[in-house]
């Protein structure tokens, strides 16, 4: 009954986060405040052990009587999640630092993030998969409170909490339906069910509540207000591993719990609405705005849409897509998001994108390197972002999405007036007051995510195989 | 494998721009108090582009002018049967040439004009030249794309740092027109590499699409290319960007940018989409025509030198579409032609404003008057260019015209008509320009004191006036070139 290697092919990586974590609140428990700044090298180093588990296990396995199953494809986001939550502590340091609140619980949350996020790639059942999704949950509430004396980040956790909890409610509420009409929270036997009208209901409440977690139209409301509140290495973080790990999930549970094919014309329905909801919001959303978090988090809305085009695409044409389009995405928010939130002048944070004015000639090279990843972001092709987008629009044609292919390159216009936007202010603006140094890790982080985002474009092709056959295990 | 020297010729301005980068990080900023720049990195920009420029004259030598289909072909495999397939033939031979002539000129006409963050300025300059030479050598749907657009933002940049008053504006406008017509394209090249399984272009020079995907590949292509010819009515955005722009991004732009919309018809359009291109060859010359005529007609009302040369430039490219959607020989010759003189001609106009606006600082023609008193180099030089553009024989101009008016005459007798409209017209808004600033009384006193050509500007501009001239005399040195790669384009037509 206990095969301890079909656990460790499994779950490894969660088992390591999962003991790292709690023996992390106990160290903090005994010593304390001497553990703060400690606590973030190792944190980094543990998520980055993990990741090498998730390498190391390849491809995967199944355990505990099918409650949790690793596929390659799921392995794949696995490596990739835990290696930006790495990242984003390692560049959360300095600026805790500055603000009095370099704690050694910002780390010990973001690795049960991670676990969370572990838990959903590899369930296979809807128990696991709530279970995973509330480890995750939780955690973020309290990353996004983390600054507990500033009333923006106060404002900003509870918004979430209670949004996500409702959020929850409802996922809670569609896996309850598809239990009562198929007798199962198992994908398998879920997949095999019959698509019946209850089931249906149950199936799009559960899509409600997914997208809530990837912050997609119209569950997508709380995005900018969070990211606005939240302190600047949260909402990297947000922007990153979560979004990778979810979005995934999203297609996983999709892709092989409802593959009826009457299931599969509803929801690709549905998700095509979503998606060319949140692209034309994202798109439109961050026209107006002055609050450099709040555009970003509509961009970050507009992106989820696109990888949402990849999976109403389908498991045959969308899951190798997903993979490239989500990686490239990661990559360059992780240099963007930590790089731009963390930028610093005279009397405090850069806040306004006005306030970056200049910033080409005070810090030439981090400016650079941060219009690369822009034009990674926004997809234009000088960087891997544009080999995402093209998987996603070749994804979405052979699916035959033309009104989302057109949506699609229409909303892409839209976004690259305000990603253009920004590198107009930092290159044409004239500066107002002078920046600060940036923190080491930041400065590494963009440099070297812009330099991974040109690399990938031209040496992309063993990626690009390695997604593909990822994507084809799925399939099968 | 050989020597990939379309790569070389390709990359070496990037290597120089990384090159001019890091030795000025190393080095660390040596801005002045006064935030100008050491100008020395002028000439290292400048060897850069020489280099590139002797390295395309190597190419020139390898290629075999005799010889069909693409030459010096380089084939590396980039991701999921995309490939990196570089490769050329006459037509994008002679391009290449023009954009590494003209970028170490632009350069040069930098010299002392641009004072401010000078070492970006070069190396967008270097950056914009491989993708450039990029466009012109690739023979992939998907490197194409790529080149095309990357363009994109170091012309952005170009205008909007060193660009004038509101160079922002023109900037975006630039950029977003330009990008929405690309992305059709791309989805274009998605589907066709979709369907053909390929996004080789030869390969897909064969393939044959059906009719109704043929329509709308050709508009989704036509979205692009007609944007950045640019065609009636799209072309809004090309006065703002040349009027603001510095007179190197101008030159560039009027003389390099401009045919990527013609050579794309040329190399794509035609070739892939046969039937579609003779279903809209009444369209195109339409506007082709409304294009010629509207635009000389508004050039001559113009007040600013700039907005007059780029709205004759939006007539002149009229006469290429004109051209290539005649389907003849001649019409495909003269197109080319044109194109290549139009970049001289055109280049070197921008120059000839360049050399009075950084003397005066304005381009309003009312502001000038009697220049031939006290600038008589510069007169001749002025009035060199002048003829060419309006399309006097014995000058690159007239070849150009004719030839396509004779290509579209045999398909059209109503679209040639109008188009020799557009000729008279040139002359009259090219003349008018002429009188107006060059001769007449002195009138405003700024110009007593100001001084003719010197060696700077005569090295920018006498190459170019050799070339208007020699390929006026004898045009047949172009039209060896450029022969086997029409009469390929029309026989893919013809046998599509």
């Amino acid at each position: 009954m206990f095969d301890l290697e079909a656990i460790l092919n499994t779950i490894a990586p969660e088992l390591l986060l999962a003991a790292a974590g709690l023996l992390g609140v106990t160290i903090g428990a005994l010593i304390g405040d001497r553990f703060n700044s400690l606590s973030f090298k190792v944190g980094a180093l543990v998520l980055f052990a993990a990741a090498a588990l998730a390498v190391l296990y390849w491809p995967g396995g199944r355990a505990f009587d099918g409650l949790v199953e690793t596929s390659s494809f799921a392995n794949f986001a696995k490596v990739v999640s835990f290696i930006c939550a790495g990242i984003t502590l390692l560049m959360a340091e300095g600026f805790l630092r500055q603000h009095d609140t370099l704690r050694y619980e910002y780390s010990l949350l973001v690795i049960f993030a991670a676990l969370g996020m572990g838990i959903i790639l590899s369930s296979s059942n809807f128990m696991t998969l709530y279970l995973g999704i509330e480890t995750l949950s939780l955690s973020s509430y309290v990353l996004a409170s983390f600054h507990r004396d500033s009333p923006r980040s106060a404002e900003a956790g509870l918004k979430y909490f209670v949004l996500g909890a409702l959020a929850s409610g409802l996922l809670l509420y569609g896996m309850s339906l598809v239990y009562g009409f198929s007798g199962s929270t198992s994908y398998e036997v879920v997949a095999e069910a019959e698509a019946s009208i209850g089931f249906m209901f149950g199936m799009v409440l559960m899509i409600t509540g997914l997208a809530f977690k990837v912050s997609a139209a119209p569950m997508h409301v709380w995005t900018p207000d969070v990211y606005e509140g939240s302190p600047s290495p949260v909402v990297a973080f947000f922007a990153t591993a979560p979004k990778m790990a979810s979005m995934v999930v999203f297609a996983i549970v999709m892709f092989t719990a409802f593959p009826q094919a009457m299931a599969f014309e509803n929801w690709q329905v549905i998700i095509g609405i979503i998606a060319a909801a949140s692209m034309l919001i994202g798109a439109f959303g961050a026209l107006p705005q002055a609050n450099l978090k709040r555009l970003l988090g509509y961009s970050s809305i507009a992106n989820m849409g696109y990888a949402l085009v990849a999976v109403a695409a389908g498991v045959q044409y969308g899951a190798g897509s997903l993979l490239i389009f989500m990686t490239a995405y990661v990559i360059a928010s992780l240099g963007l998001f930590g790089g731009v939130l963390s930028m610093r002048r005279e009397g405090g944070m850069v806040e306004n994108i006005d306030e970056l004015a200049g910033l080409i000639r005070r810090q030439p090279g981090l400016a650079t390197a941060l219009t690369v990843l822009l034009v990674s972001v926004s997809g234009f092709p000088l960087a891997f972002g544009f080999l995402g987008k093209l998987a996603v629009l070749e994804a979405g044609w052979t699916a035959g999405l033309m009104p989302l292919i057109i949506i699609l390159v229409i909303s892409s216009v839209i976004a690259m007036y305000y990603y253009l936007r920004i590198v107009k202010i930092m290159w044409f603006d004239e500066q107002t007051a002078d920046f600060e140094p940036v923190d080491f890790w930041v400065t590494g982080t963009v440099y070297v995510t812009a330099l991974v985002s040109v690399a990938l474009l031209i040496f992309v092709s063993p990626f690009s195989e390695l997604a593909a056959s990822v994507a084809a295990g799925l399939v099968s | 494998m050989d020597f990939p020297i379309l790569s070389a010729v390709t990359f070496i301005p990037l290597a120089g721009a990384i090159l001019i980068l890091l030795v000025k990080m190393l080095t660390g900023a040596q801005i002045r108090p006064d935030g100008t720049e050491d100008e020395r990195v002028v000439y290292a920009g400048i060897m850069f582009s020489v280099a590139t420029f002797v390295m395309s004259i190597v190419m020139f030598l390898s290629f075999d002018l005799s010889g069909t289909g693409y030459q010096l072909v380089e084939e590396v495999e980039w991701f999921s049967g995309i490939k990196y397939k570089m490769g050329i033939d006459g037509m994008s031979l002679l391009l290449i040439l023009l954009t590494t002539l003209l970028t170490p000129i632009a350069l040069i006409a930098s010299i002392g004009s641009i004072k401010h963050r000078l070492t970006e300025y070069i190396v967008s300059f270097l950056v914009l030249e491989t993708f450039m030479i990029g466009v012109f050598c690739a023979l992939d749907l998907v490197v194409f794309y790529v080149f095309f657009e990357a363009g994109l933002i170091p012309m952005f940049i170009i205008i909007g740092v060193w660009g004038g008053v509101d160079r922002i504006y023109a900037s975006f406008k630039f950029f977003l027109y330009t990008l929405l017509g690309s992305l059709f394209m791309l989805a274009a090249v998605v589907y066709m590499y979709l369907t053909a399984g390929t996004s080789d272009v030869v390969q897909l020079e064969q393939f044959e699409f059906a009719k109704g995907a043929q329509t709308w590949l050709w508009l989704a292509f036509f979205a692009s290319f007609a944007v950045k010819l640019p065609m009636w009515p799209v072309h809004t955005w090309l006065p703002d960007a040349h009027v603001q722009a510095p007179t190197g991004g101008s030159v560039i732009l009027a003389g390099i940018l401009l045919k990527m919309g013609g050579y794309g018809f040329l190399r794509f359009s035609l070739p892939m989409f046969p039937d579609a291109s003779v279903l809209f060859q009444p369209f195109v010359f339409t506007i082709s025509v409304i294009a010629i005529v509207y635009a000389s007609l508004v050039a001559w009302r113009q007040t600013d030198m700039k907005k007059l040369i780029a709205y004759s430039s939006v007539a002149h490219m009229g006469f290429v579409t004109l051209g290539i959607f005649s389907f003849t020989e001649y019409g495909v010759q003269g197109a080319i032609f044109q194109m290549l003189s139009h970049g001289l001609i055109s280049g070197a106009l921008f120059l000839i404003v360049g050399v009075v606006y950084d003397r005066m600082h304005t381009r309003e023609i009312s502001a000038y008057g009697g220049l031939v008193h006290r600038m008589p180099v510069y007169a001749t030089l002025f009035m060199l260019f002048t003829m060419a553009n309006v399309g006097l024989p014995g000058t690159s101009g007239f070849v150009g015209e004719i030839l396509t008016m004779v290509g579209a005459y045999q398909a059209s007798t109503w679209a040639a008509a109008g188009a020799a409209l557009g000729v008279i017209f040139s002359a009259v808004y090219m003349l008018t320009l002429y009188r107006r600033t060059v001769f007449g009384k002195i009138t405003n006193p700024e110009v007593e004191t100001i001084e003719d050509v010197n060696l700077k500007e005569l090295i920018c501009l006498i190459p170019l006036a050799i070339g208007t001239i020699l390929f006026g005399i004898l045009p047949n040195l172009i039209f060896d070139i450029t022969r086997e790669s029409s009469l390929h384009a029309l026989a893919q037509m013809a046998g599509g």
